[in-house]
């Protein structure tokens, strides 16, 4: 399918009111000028067609690939960049300026499925699959949610037995990134005791199939889908064996969601950019929008929560890195930046009026996405608890 | 096959243009610098031509400590190894006679850099450079093709173009579309940082101009609109107020 490219100059630079770049090493910005060059060469320009068309760019997966969005924190000797936390926060931030789903694509392969292999998988594994997710050549998917249990993972059905020389797999995973075009999903299935293991399963495997989901009204330029295991025959050299229980795929989610908590701001960023542009050009009653003070409210406000957003990012990057970051402080974090990014979205579409509502510009889908970010990896409210839980040491989940 | 990508470091296109120092030295103030992009092609040219027939690419810069992040960046993006010659690159010939002074015993197939900086806009750099080492220079290169030892390029000439062979090794300037931008990718970026770079005194030649004063252009004034009807208010205003007629 070949896509419109609109006609534009993407001039987007982010905010950063306090010098906050002075935080960043000359490579952090360099990582950053390079993801920005490469999402206004590669996403910008076709973004708002693949969005309207419902079309996930399947090229896309290879030049992520080829840039090192897939990844960045896995070390080179199996393809990934070696790169600190603060970088990889960067990566989703400039990757989500362009558009949640296609850092959705970026996130899934890097934190949950790259991730898992790489820190509970075997050498075989690591060797086997790493390289090949890192460069595109593989896309992979991440099998957790499923239909009857959303928000409470441990109650999962779907299960495998031992049965001798392979395990058998049964069960069904929904709301899954990637799934219709993944070579590979890492499955989180209980075995007979009732214990969470992850399981590699590759397409092609009799029994697995991956129905596409369909009439999403968010996250349209990223494919989603469903895994259905009927009677699968996984290799027993397919099971991670380096951890089990739900801790391992909450593991997992700890970095999706510390990507995501840059990625939100990333969006958010794009919104303000937008309507700043645009509150200076748009001229009622004889002078720029701009000059309003309803609207001059509405900016500040944005830029307030875009700059204590960067820094509560940042601080969490360098936690990250010395890997004292909680479950808890990225829970923060990850809830905060969507609920700013929003806002910002809603914000941002207002002080475009009408045109706010078209695919012109960017506002209603990263509106349309962010209800879907502020749902998945943990809902909004699920922070909450998670936070709540922290403070009192009384989880309120059940 | 050994290639010398020659690049500035100069002020982003969209950058805010402002002078300090009584009008004599530019405002670096909130300025962000990117490799020049007329280099950025040559050097995006020189990985193509590394990629096809293997060999190494040398950056040079001539600047102070500040441009090494630009010159990080082009080591990203696939030079090999760097050399920074420490000084300010005070005028054209200057900047000439640092990159001869490398060049002479460097054994380098190919010179490559920018038809001009975007921040002076000289041009003159690679045709002193070609003069310098005896060698011929040919500028603006818009395709550069290798056969062994001998090189076909296009150029562009008024109203049209030119096609050329000449042998190795020679200086070009070059210029869109001899190859497209390249994005250093974080695999690149990474590996840039054990890259070698080596900083070099500059020559003992003195730069032999001296910048007197700047000057912006003058700011837009004040659009008047004219109504179609009446030709004699323009008229007017052309000959006596705008006095082009």
């Amino acid at each position: 399918m070949s896509a419109e490219k609109r006609n534009f100059v993407d001039e987007f630079e982010s905010p950063d009111f306090y010098a906050l770049d002075d935080l960043l090493t000359e490579e952090h910005k360099l990582i950053r000028s390079s993801v920005r060059d490469f999402v206004k060469k590669e996403i910008t320009p076709y973004i708002e067609d693949w969005a309207e068309k419902n079309h996930f760019p399947e090229e896309i997966v290879k030049k992520f690939g080829e840039v090192g969005a897939f990844g960045p924190t896995i070390p080179t000797e199996y393809g990934g960049g070696g790169l600190d936390y603060t970088s990889y926060g960067l990566i989703m931030q400039e990757v989500e300026r362009g558009d949640s789903g296609m850092r959705s694509t970026a996130s899934v392969q890097g934190s949950l499925v790259m991730y898992p292999i790489y820190a509970y998988g075997s050498e075989e594994q690591k060797k086997k699959y790493l390289p090949k997710l890192a460069s595109g050549e593989m896309l992979g998917c991440f099998g957790l949610t499923e239909p009857n249990h959303g928000s409470n993972p441990s109650g999962m059905e779907t299960h495998f037995k031992d049965k001798g020389d392979h395990y058998l797999l049964n069960g069904a995973k929904m709301w899954i990134s990637n799934s219709p075009y993944a070579d590979v999903a890492v499955v989180w299935a209980k075995n007979e005791e009732g214990r969470i293991h992850g399981l590699i399963v590759e397409r092609g495997m009799e029994g697995f199939s991956t129905p596409e989901t369909h009439g999403k009204w968010s996250l349209r330029a990223s494919c989603t889908g469903e895994l259905v295991f009927s009677d699968v025959k996984v290799p027993k050299e397919n099971l991670l064996p380096g951890k089990s229980g739900l801790g391992a795929p909450m593991g997992c989610l700890d970095k999706a969601r510390y990507g995501i908590a840059w990625g939100a701001i990333g969006a958010a960023m794009d919104c303000y950019d937008s309507a700043k542009r645009y509150s200076l050009e748009r001229v009622q009653f004889g002078k720029p929008i701009g000059a309003f003070q309803l609207v001059q409210k509405k900016l500040s406000e944005m830029l307030t929560e875009i700059t204590k957003a960067q820094l509560l990012n940042w601080k969490l990057g360098k936690m990250m890195d010395e890997g004292k970051a909680t479950t808890s402080q990225i829970s923060m974090a990850k809830r905060n930046s969507v609920e700013v990014a929003l806002n910002i979205a809603r914000e941002a579409r207002q002080i475009h009026g009408g045109m706010g509502i078209t695919g012109e510009y960017p506002m209603m889908r990263h509106m349309m996405n962010l209800e879907s970010v502020v749902t998945y990896e943990g809902t909004h409210d699920i922070h909450l608890l998670i936070l709540g839980a922290e403070i009192t040491g009384i989880p309120a989940f059940k | 096959m050994k290639i010398l990508v020659c690049i500035t470091h100069v002020p982003d296109t969209t950058s805010r243009i402002a002078f300090t120092d009584g009008d004599t030295k530019f405002d670096k103030n909130g300025v962000q610098f990117i490799i020049g992009p007329y280099d950025d092609y040559a050097l995006a040219r020189a990985v193509e031509l590394k990629e096809q027939s293997g060999g190494s690419i040398t950056v040079l810069n001539v600047g102070e400590a500040e441009t090494e992040p630009t010159i990080r960046k082009a080591l990203a993006i696939g030079a090999d190894d760097a050399i920074r010659i420490n000084a300010f690159p005070e005028d054209a010939l200057f900047v000439a006679k640092q990159i001869a002074a490398v060049a002479k015993d460097g054994g380098f197939d190919l010179i490559l850099m920018g038809r001009e900086s975007i921040d002076f806009n000289g041009g003159q750099v690679h045709g002193m450079v070609g003069e310098l080492l005896g060698i011929p220079s040919v500028s603006p290169v818009m395709t550069l093709d290798i056969d062994g030892d001998t090189a076909k390029i296009s150029r562009e000439i008024e109203g049209g173009k030119e096609y050329m062979e000449l042998p190795l090794p020679f200086v070009a300037g070059c210029q869109e579309p001899i190859a497209e931008w390249k994005i250093p990718n974080m695999r690149g970026i990474m590996s840039a940082r054990t890259k070698p770079l080596e900083v070099k005194d500059p020559t003992g030649d003195a730069p032999k101009t001296k910048v007197s004063k700047f000057e912006l252009p003058p700011a837009k004034g004040d659009v008047k609109l004219v109504d179609p009807d009446n030709m004699d208010e323009l008229v007017n205003l052309l000959k006596n107020e705008a006095k082009v007629i």
